[in-house]
């Protein structure tokens, strides 16, 4: 009788904390026990040399098959425009033929800027962490892509982006986002959006290159990224960032 | 551009205020993202209230236990069916199943939900039910006798010894089931409240918040089906049951409502970054469902009713008049608060800047229409599972006589 206790109280821990081990034990434990990578990629914004052209949001719409529309985008330039009474106008140059005017007459402009968005490609990604079968996933060399055969258009992963990076792509009903051209940069080319600025603004390259246009721009700028308070760790670093942009 | 979708989303533009990031104005989870908490907030609430009869002993309520269960069952087993039909992919459902990812909230929903189903509710339904089962099945010819038969899994042990181990099993299942109805309702309030990019929904207050509101859904919902039934039965409403069962939803509401006070108070005095968008946006965007149907009328003026019943020793029939009215009100402004968190999270931009707009369909799979056939159905199922199980009419003489046999 008490052997059976004993074996009844022991199966009784062990098997929570079986299921506990198995928990987490983390798929970036199991990334990690693969061949060390080469590359860790990431990209440099510097706003200053952007002139709000729009040429890679085009480009990657072309490029990505992303739908013409306004509404899904994978990458996009902000105009911000800082007002001397304080107030702050925010548009997205792909819709300004729209709204023009908003932005003021220059008299009443203290600064205006561009600024262009994407996905962070973050290191300590929140749409990975929620996507209930795993079809957003971090690859070994820091990009977050979308297995879109896996993922079931819950839409769970738009909704922990807190950089609005991410949409449903209307035809095929799964989560859709920047990859960087992983396509192309797995090849050595450059994503679509870097190839065309006309001014290099944005600036792709390899963290872990002794020598690159990436490393000097992380050596001759003062970085910053979006949102740092979550803890995204973005992987997409901006040059001289305007405290106003969110 | 032919696209019913985009022609809907340049309507939505230009109803935009302030700045939104170009793919924020779609609001991706709708109105039937709206039904589904709900429906699970009334399975938690319904199972709590008769969980009171078998942990609790609270008598005044036994002749509910059976209906609240059936209740709960009813809700859950549809309860599923708005997130599958809201998925890009319903066909790969089974993915959440099969391959979960242990980290997301959402994929905890596939355990917890057979969890609930298999091992608490049709486990204690069907220990509650089997000496009846077995009784009825005795006594009946035709279809029905080999229903109550095969719901009783071909069991036809109703000695002493087999009676008492029910019990046994009814009790020792309520005592898991009500942290696995806690469990049910909680996780869905984490996942919404660990979103951090969304500082509506982000809140460690959000799952407690979510159990309380579905306490008070629940037990106002038997409260419904009590009043709406037993007079179709032809039978007398027992005025013990219903004020006992209106007690508990009072001190439900109350603490439902201190906890959103809470919240509330605690937003407003940290007063972060988000506060000011959030304010607009309550203003603006939710100033019908949150401040007048949530608050108003799903809150104050039920809890009124129910402090002047208390107050004024008030008769039988306006008594019943004024709970009735009560519940129903309470209703209302649960769904509410299940709107004001779904859709309000996705009301103003994460860039804080502005607010988008929300224009329900009516037709559409993610329309008003399938939304009240997923309201309704539960009721359908309710009403078959009263039909299979029925929840007064146990043949008593029936029970004395092979007692004392």
């Amino acid at each position: 009788m008490e052997r059976r206790t004993f074996f009844q109280k022991a199966f009784s821990i062990a098997l929570p904390g079986g299921i506990l081990g198995l928990m987490f034990r983390s798929r970036t434990a199991r990334a990690e026990e693969r061949e060390a990578p080469t590359h860790y990629f990431g990209m440099g914004i510097q706003t200053e040399k952007c002139i709000g052209c729009g040429r890679c949001v085009e480009a990657c719409k072309d490029e990505n098959d992303v739908p013409k529309v306004p509404f899904f985008t994978r990458t996009w330039v902000e105009r911000y425009t800082i007002k001397k009474d304080g107030d702050v106008v925010i548009q997205n140059i792909d819709r300004m033929s729209d709204s023009q005017s908003e932005g003021g007459t220059d008299r009443d402009m203290l600064r205006s800027f561009f600024v262009p968005k994407l996905c962070n490609q973050c290191d300590n990604p929140p749409c990975v962490q929620v996507c209930p079968v795993g079809a957003t996933f971090k690859t070994v060399d820091g990009v977050v892509l979308v297995d879109e055969k896996r993922c079931i258009g819950c839409r769970y992963c738009i909704q922990a982006c807190p950089y609005g990076a991410r949409y449903l792509h209307p035809e095929k009903q799964t989560a859709d986002k920047c990859t960087f051209c992983y396509h192309r940069i797995t090849k050595g080319l450059l994503p679509a959006c870097v190839e065309v600025c006309p001014t290099q603004a944005r600036i792709f390259g390899d963290f872990r290159a002794i020598a690159s246009p990436l490393t000097r721009f992380k050596r001759m700028n003062k970085i910053h990224v979006l949102k740092p308070h979550l803890n995204t760790e973005p992987k997409v670093l901006y040059a001289d960032l305007d405290g106003e942009v969110r | 551009m032919n696209n019913p979708l985009f022609e809907r989303l340049y309507d939505l533009l230009k109803q935009v205020q302030g700045y939104i990031y170009p793919n924020e104005i779609e609001v991706h989870w709708s109105i039937l993202v709206v039904v589904y908490p709900y429906l699970t907030g009334l399975v938690a609430g319904a199972f709590i209230l008769a969980s009171l009869v078998k942990v609790f002993n609270v008598k005044e309520v036994q002749s509910v236990y059976r209906l609240s269960l059936l209740t709960a069952l009813a809700f859950l087993l549809i309860a599923p069916l708005p997130l599958l039909l809201h998925l890009g992919h319903p066909e790969r459902s089974y993915e959440i199943f099969l391959n979960p990812n242990f980290t997301s909230a959402m994929a905890m929903f596939g355990f917890v939900y057979a969890w609930y189903l298999m091992v608490v509710l049709l486990l204690e339904i069907w220990f509650t039910y089997r000496k009846d089962l077995i009784l009825w099945a005795r006594e009946e010819k035709g279809g029905m006798k080999w229903i109550h038969r095969l719901v009783a899994l071909f069991s036809n042990d109703i000695s002493e010894k087999a009676l008492n181990f029910d019990k046994k099993m009814v009790k020792g299942i309520t005592i898991i089931g009500i942290p696995s109805a806690f469990l049910l309702h909680g996780y869905v309030g984490f996942i919404f409240g660990s979103v951090k990019a969304n500082p509506w929904w982000s809140s460690v207050l959000m799952p407690i918040v979510f159990l309380f509101s579905a306490i008070v859904s629940g037990i106002a919902l038997v409260i419904v089906l009590y009043m709406v039934i037993t007079p179709m039965r032809g039978q007398k409403i027992d005025m013990k049951c219903l004020d006992t069962m209106a007690s508990f939803l009072f001190y439900a509401v109350i603490v439902d409502f201190s906890l959103e006070l809470l919240d509330f108070i605690h937003r407003l005095y940290q007063s972060e970054e988000s506060i000011k968008i959030l304010s607009t946006m309550v203003m603006n965007k939710l100033f019908i469902s949150l401040v007048i149907i949530q608050v108003l009328l799903g809150m104050l003026l039920p809890l009124a009713m129910m402090v002047m019943i208390r107050l004024l020793k008030v008769e039988e029939e306006l008594r019943k008049l004024l709970y009735f009215v009560s519940v129903i009100l309470i209703q209302l402004g649960i769904f509410a608060t299940r709107w004001n968190v779904v859709i309000g999270g996705q009301m103003f931009s994460k860039s804080f800047k502005g607010l988008t707009a929300y224009k329900m369909e009516i037709t559409g799979l993610e329309g008003l229409l399938v939304s009240l056939v997923l309201l309704i159905l539960p009721f359908v199922v309710l009403a078959i599972l009263l039909k299979i199980l029925p929840a007064w009419d146990v043949p008593k003489k029936e029970i004395a006589g092979e007692a004392a046999a």
